[in-house]
């Protein structure tokens, strides 16, 4: 059930992304002036007969982070009574404070009339705290608590994380892009004012060129996982199946940003570049956190909250013990009952 | 103990969520005017001397159509306008030779003299969801009046350089607000961030010598003392342009600017 529940706050978390991105794809970020008011109205009371035109997308926005905000309190104090892992309880927690982290910069974004360091922020750490409701989703899975050998591969696992934060660095790149207004610095696509690279330059050029390049740097950079991937594990579904997932995203993704440039920046184009961004990221992220599994349960046996996980060679081998949750707060017991 | 701490926690973040989120009906106020300036020093105009700077703004070419608005999004604008809306981007003459909509004003030239403060506001109206006026021209320090007199909700949001940008809700139908610049600036924005194509201009300077021309693109300066002037005149997308003139005592001059409309195939 926990579970269940986690993943449907990551769900409600890609609504919430999508609603924060209509926003500034609509130029309504200061359609509502006040907050934590709507218009001198609390926000649960603020009349519907009101939400017209771009004050739908900000207030809209604002319920909907609320509403997250609200499951994630849930999903913390669930973790919190619920979940053997302290350190699993903590990244509950860690979500908690991003999410309210979130609305304080929400707030203020719109109360100092959207200074773009303030957005960026505000942008970026909608990212971290989807990553963080992806994540506890993954840890509370069967599969990830499933007794078996995971991939033990440190190759792998350094490629991946850098993947991720290459992933995740183009996504601040084109957060700064849109949030200082250079989303159509250069104008056409796939040329750059006619050229290979610009030939003149300012700093929202220079911004846009970066999130092309990083663009470039990302797809190559996936693909590469993907063969890594397929040429060495090719017989783990629990990285094969993600990386195609992600190679198509990104393909996607790329098809998004060349569309909201030859849209000049369609709300609706724009929108969907972004949440599809924010896909690519977490996709990413699942399978730097899988190749992380050895480790991670390694660590867990350590601390007495888990068994160790098997190595695939079959050195230093370890009892299969079950990892349910009530096996795993009475460690001792399940050692005693299988001795 | 996890669980009672739990519930603290849960009860801390409700209590806080509650003081924060909880807010009252909304009330109809006012920014606060800046008290107005001390008497202003300096030498005085003397009108039975001053002369007189009139003219026209020409246009030379085909400027591009005016961008029409789709005003779909709030059914209240669509029901408070019974005809087709465009931008006021290009306002020109049946003829196609002259231009309204554009600011000419004194730039330069008008050394210390001192002018009284006006005591009657400047006006905005936010009606059938567009600016009135589109473009205008107003004091230092003199009140501006806001108001709203659509039956749907507003944010008037002004975006200067030089003065405070100000952002405020008029969610019901008659509010009234009052705003000053206590800097000179040409031109602050205005715009209302709920219904996106609304924009207006306003000229703010510290002297009257400012004229809106209509699509006759006639303009008058009146009073202005003997001198040499720099006089601007200020379009919102053909940017500005500047003449010098010298007046002598009661002598009155005519100049003429003539602003190249942009290409059609221009992107604007």
């Amino acid at each position: 059930m926990l579970h269940r529940f986690s993943q449907f706050v990551a769900a409600c978390t890609v609504l919430l992304i999508l609603a924060g991105s209509l926003v500034t794809s609509h130029d309504a970020g200061l359609s509502v002036p006040d907050w934590p008011t709507s218009y001198g109205w609390s926000m649960f009371t603020f009349p519907p007969s009101m939400w017209v035109a771009n004050i739908l997308y900000e207030h809209g926005h604002r319920l909907i982070a609320t509403s997250v905000g609200f499951l994630t309190i849930v999903l913390a104090v669930w973790l919190w009574i619920a979940e053997p892992r302290r350190w699993l309880r903590w990244l509950g927690v860690a979500a908690l404070g991003a999410i309210i982290a979130q609305g304080m910069l929400g707030g203020l974004t719109v109360l100092f009339f959207l200074p773009p360091a303030v957005s960026t922020a505000h942008a970026g750490l909608a990212e971290i705290f989807f990553c963080l409701t992806v994540a506890i989703a993954l840890f509370t899975s069967p599969g990830w608590n499933a007794a078996g050998a995971s991939v033990d591969d440190a190759t792998l696992r350094g490629f991946a994380t850098a993947t991720t934060i290459l992933v995740y660095s183009q996504i601040l790149i084109g957060a700064t892009m849109r949030h200082t207004g250079a989303g159509l610095a250069i104008p056409d696509f796939p040329m750059m004012f006619g050229h290979i690279i610009p030939d003149h330059w300012d700093g929202a050029i220079a911004i846009h060129f970066a999130h092309r390049v990083g663009a470039l740097v990302v797809t190559l950079s996936v693909v590469s996982l993907a063969a890594f991937i397929w040429t060495r594990h090719r017989d783990r579904a629990e990285l094969t199946r993600p990386v195609l997932l992600l190679l198509a995203l990104v393909a996607t993704q790329v098809t998004l940003g060349a569309l909201t440039v030859l849209s000049r920046r369609d709300p609706w184009i724009n929108s969907f570049h972004v949440v599809n961004g924010a896909m690519v990221l977490t996709t990413s992220l699942v399978i730097t956190l899988r190749s992380w599994r050895t480790p991670i349960r390694n660590a867990e046996a350590g601390t007495s909250l888990g068994p160790a996980m098997p190595s695939p060679a079959g050195a230093n081998p370890q009892p299969a013990l079950s990892t349910s949750p009530s096996a795993l707060r009475n460690p001792e017991s399940t050692l005693k009952r299988r001795a | 103990m996890r669980l009672r701490t739990a519930w603290v926690a849960l009860l801390g973040i409700a209590v806080a969520v509650n003081v924060a989120c909880g807010g009252s009906e909304p009330s109809n106020k006012s920014a606060d005017a800046s008290s107005p300036s001390a008497t202003p020093s300096g030498q005085r105009v003397d009108t039975a001397n001053a002369g007189a700077v009139t003219g026209v703004v020409q246009i030379d070419g085909v400027p591009p159509k005016n961008e029409a608005i789709k005003m779909n999004a709030d059914p209240v604008c669509i029901r408070e306008n019974k005809t087709p809306q465009f931008q006021e981007t290009y306002m020109v003459s049946s003829d196609g030779k002259t231009l309204g909509n554009v600011f000419v004003y004194v730039k330069d030239g008008l050394g210390n003299y001192a002018f009284d403060n006006p005591t009657t506001p400047a006006t905005i109206d936010q009606k059938e969801c567009r600016y009135h006026p589109h473009v205008f021209g107003m004091r230092v320090g003199q009140p501006l009046e806001i108001l709203n007199s659509d039956p749907t909700l507003h944010n008037i949001h002004a975006l200067p350089k030089n003065n405070s940008e100000f952002n405020n809700g008029q969610p019901i139908q008659g509010m009234k607000m009052t705003h000053t610049f206590d800097k000179p600036e040409v031109m602050v924005p205005f715009k209302c961030d709920v219904h996106g194509w609304m924009n207006a201009y306003v000229g703010v300077l510290p002297h009257p010598y400012f004229a809106v021309t209509k699509d006759d693109g006639k303009f008058e300066l009146k009073d202005v003392p003997a001198g040499t002037y720099t006089i601007e005149a200020w379009h919102e997308k053909l940017g500005p342009m500047t003449q010098s003139v010298t007046i002598g005592p009661k002598e009155s001059k005519e100049i003429t600017f003539v602003f190249k409309a942009a290409s059609p195939t221009a992107t604007n």
